[in-house]
């Protein structure tokens, strides 16, 4: 296993998102979820709409880290808020 | 997918198999590449967290960006004659006719060829010494070499995936052509249409659904393109038609940069998953209509 | 409709098609001595030396061989983890069905090169590297998908009263998959090792990364004809016209299911 060379901070990292995957499967199991038209172009499960967001925040932590630089604290807050407003009511 | 099929968790059953066989071989390469690209990496006992140095290093890279933006301009520049090009081919195909299956095992030909000689052949094609085009080109009078013109090089290397590659626009339109039926055109002859008309009011709605497959393979198979340049102009002369993949090779294999090119890899791969979502998002909704 | 133009458009695009064709059987029948000479458009005197060499030197009919192997092995596997797959996906829904079909597409997108890095590093660790096995399971990760992409499609056509009638007339499940249901759909099932085979077949940055002397594919062989300091031309050419043959007996076989096939079985 060492060549996969794991570090504490992918490794937390992983283990969000398998969290996250395992959350949504139980949430999905009590509650499934229809699809819904939001401001997205196309209707979108609760899946769909974290896969988005997920999406998203990479892309703006790229542009971030492209243009600006440096700290990133004010990229994951913008990350943060889109995810909030496309679960809402994306 | 069609939407009336019944519910059933047990299927997990059937795709477990292709889950287990593709995990092995996409999420932990994958995370692999996440994992080296945060470190500096020596050798696998001596690393060092680095953080999202090597991100901000290959964003800020010149040779990072010239890659994309030669990646980007080239991928635009084969959609933009294939697309219109394989609709019109496709449109001169007979379709009931004994020359059909002829025509179209024709076209499939150069999708079947290995994609190194793909590049061979047109190295040996276009060559200036022994090619029939780069040979018939000087001879007209025109100063024609791929290996040390860049832009001859472009030129070179768009033909040659305009070559490669049209054919599966064009099968694609075809396919899409066929399934109109033919009261569409006789309702739109009375209409009195003319071609034009016919084609941007018949045959361009029907044909929306294989086209937006078409764009999206192309741009996507366009996008990771490695092997046909690297056999033609191996991204030269000098660093002119290095193309994402082709730098990235380089860089992993190369030099054995771990981390850079994981970091490099990752953004790739991105890039790749935003475009696979819109191609999926637009089938699916197309699908569900 | 007339489409005098677009007619004209095709013929022209077919000879654009063929021209480099036919110069690489052209210079595939030529000896070194000729494509170095004086340049003709046919060769002046036809030669099946090249062929001989391909055929009596081992680098490269163990070459052929190998690829060959790890394309045989990889086709079996994918076909047999798809077939299940496909079928399950187009019958039923089922917790994250769509979730599951968008992530193998992702799969069938991803640049080879992306890859590159862990499989040589996951191969070395589990000593598959340098065997067949390896550029085989790679090659799975865009085979596979593509294959559940295209039989979904594929068995989506094939109306559910079908599977009912069976039940109805006593026959088990097993029985009717594989006495009904898969020769119904033997045109599918062609269409989908033809293109397991071709990507298999075509693909070279892999194949090089994880073959050692061992497995060195035909591919890999080629190009290092090509880098090599005397450029034997006519050889190069042999070995390409051969690479081009397995591909085009295929699509022969399967023309009438070639263009569902190429729209992925999604065109109606």
């Amino acid at each position: 296993m060492s060549w996969m060379a794991w570090t504490l901070p992918t490794a937390l990292f992983f283990s969000a998102i398998g969290l996250a995957l395992l959350i949504l499967t139980v949430f999905e199991l009590r509650s499934p979820t229809r699809l819904a038209k939001g401001f997205l172009p196309m209707q979108t499960t609760r899946g769909d709409r974290f896969f988005i967001s997920l999406l998203s925040a990479a892309f703006i932590h790229l542009l971030w880290l492209g243009t600006l630089g440096g700290a990133l604290w004010g990229a994951s807050l913008l990350a943060v808020l889109w995810a909030v407003l496309l679960m809402r009511w994306g | 997918m069609s939407s009336f099929r019944p519910q059933n968790n047990r299927a997990w059953l059937g795709v477990l198999p292709v889950v287990l066989i593709v995990a092995f071989s996409a999420v932990i390469p994958l995370m692999t590449v996440v994992n080296y690209s945060v470190q500096d990496i020596l050798d696998f006992n001596t690393r060092f967290f680095v953080g999202l140095q090597w991100y901000e290093q290959t964003l800020n890279d010149p040779r990072f960006i010239e890659a994309f933006l030669r990646q980007v301009a080239f991928s635009l520049t084969i959609l933009t004659i294939q697309i219109p090009l394989g609709i019109w081919v496709a449109k001169g195909i007979p379709q009931n006719s004994r020359m059909t299956p002829l025509i179209l095992v024709v076209l499939a030909m150069p999708l079947l060829i290995p994609w190194n000689v793909v590049g061979t052949i047109w190295q040996i094609f276009a060559r200036p010494d022994i090619g029939l085009l780069g040979v018939t080109i000087n001879a007209l009078g025109i100063t024609y070499n791929y290996t040390s013109d860049p832009l001859h090089a472009w030129i070179t290397l768009v033909m040659m995936d305009v070559w490669h590659w049209t054919s599966l626009v064009a099968l694609l339109a075809f396919a899409g052509l066929t399934s109109i039926p033919q009261p569409f055109y006789q309702a739109a002859e009375l209409d009195g249409a003319n071609r034009w008309q016919m084609f941007r009011y018949v045959e361009l709605p029907r044909l929306r659904g294989v086209l937006i497959i078409a764009v999206l393979l192309r741009l996507m198979d366009s996008f990771m393109i490695y092997t046909e340049p690297f056999v033609l102009t191996g991204g030269g002369p000098g660093n002119a038609t290095t193309l994402l993949s082709q730098h990235l090779a380089t860089m992993a294999v190369g030099q054995f940069d771990l981390g850079p090119a994981a970091a490099f890899s990752v953004i790739y791969f991105l890039f790749i998953l935003l475009f696979c979502w819109l191609f999926y998002s637009s089938v699916v909704a197309r699908n569900e209509d | 409709m007339k489409t005098n133009m677009s007619r004209w458009i095709l013929c022209g695009y077919l000879v654009y098609l063929l021209l480099p064709l036919y110069w690489l059987v052209s210079m595939a029948l030529r000896s070194n001595a000729e494509i170095a000479g004086e340049f003709s458009v046919l060769p002046a005197s036809p030669t099946w030396l090249n062929f001989a060499e391909i055929f009596s030197n081992p680098v490269w009919y163990e070459a052929f061989a190998n690829s060959l192997t790890y394309v045989g092995l990889n086709t079996l596997l994918s076909l047999s983890v798809a077939i299940p797959a496909a079928y399950v996906f187009s019958r039923y829904r089922f917790l994250g069905d769509k979730q599951l079909f968008f992530w193998l597409l992702t799969n069938r997108m991803a640049p080879p090169a992306v890859f590159l890095l862990p499989f040589f590093q996951l191969y070395s660790a589990i000593g598959l590297f340098d065997t067949p096995l390896a550029i085989a399971l790679a090659h799975c990760l865009f085979t596979v998908p593509l294959a559940v992409w295209i039989l979904e499609g594929f068995f989506s056509g094939v109306p559910t009263e079908l599977d009912e009638m069976a039940r109805l007339d006593g026959h088990s499940f097993l029985y009717f998959f594989f006495r009904v249901f898969l020769p119904i759909n033997r045109g599918a099932l062609g269409v989908t090792l033809f293109f397991c085979f071709m990507f298999s077949w075509v693909e070279l940055l892999l194949a090089r990364t994880l073959s050692g002397a061992a497995t060195k594919p035909i591919a890999v062989v080629m190009t290092r004809t090509v880098s090599a300091s005397g450029m034997d031309w006519g050889v190069l050419a042999a070995a390409g016209v051969l690479t081009v043959v397995p591909g085009i007996l295929v699509v022969w076989f399967v023309r009438k299911d070639l263009v569902k096939g190429f729209a992925l079985g999604r065109v109606s």
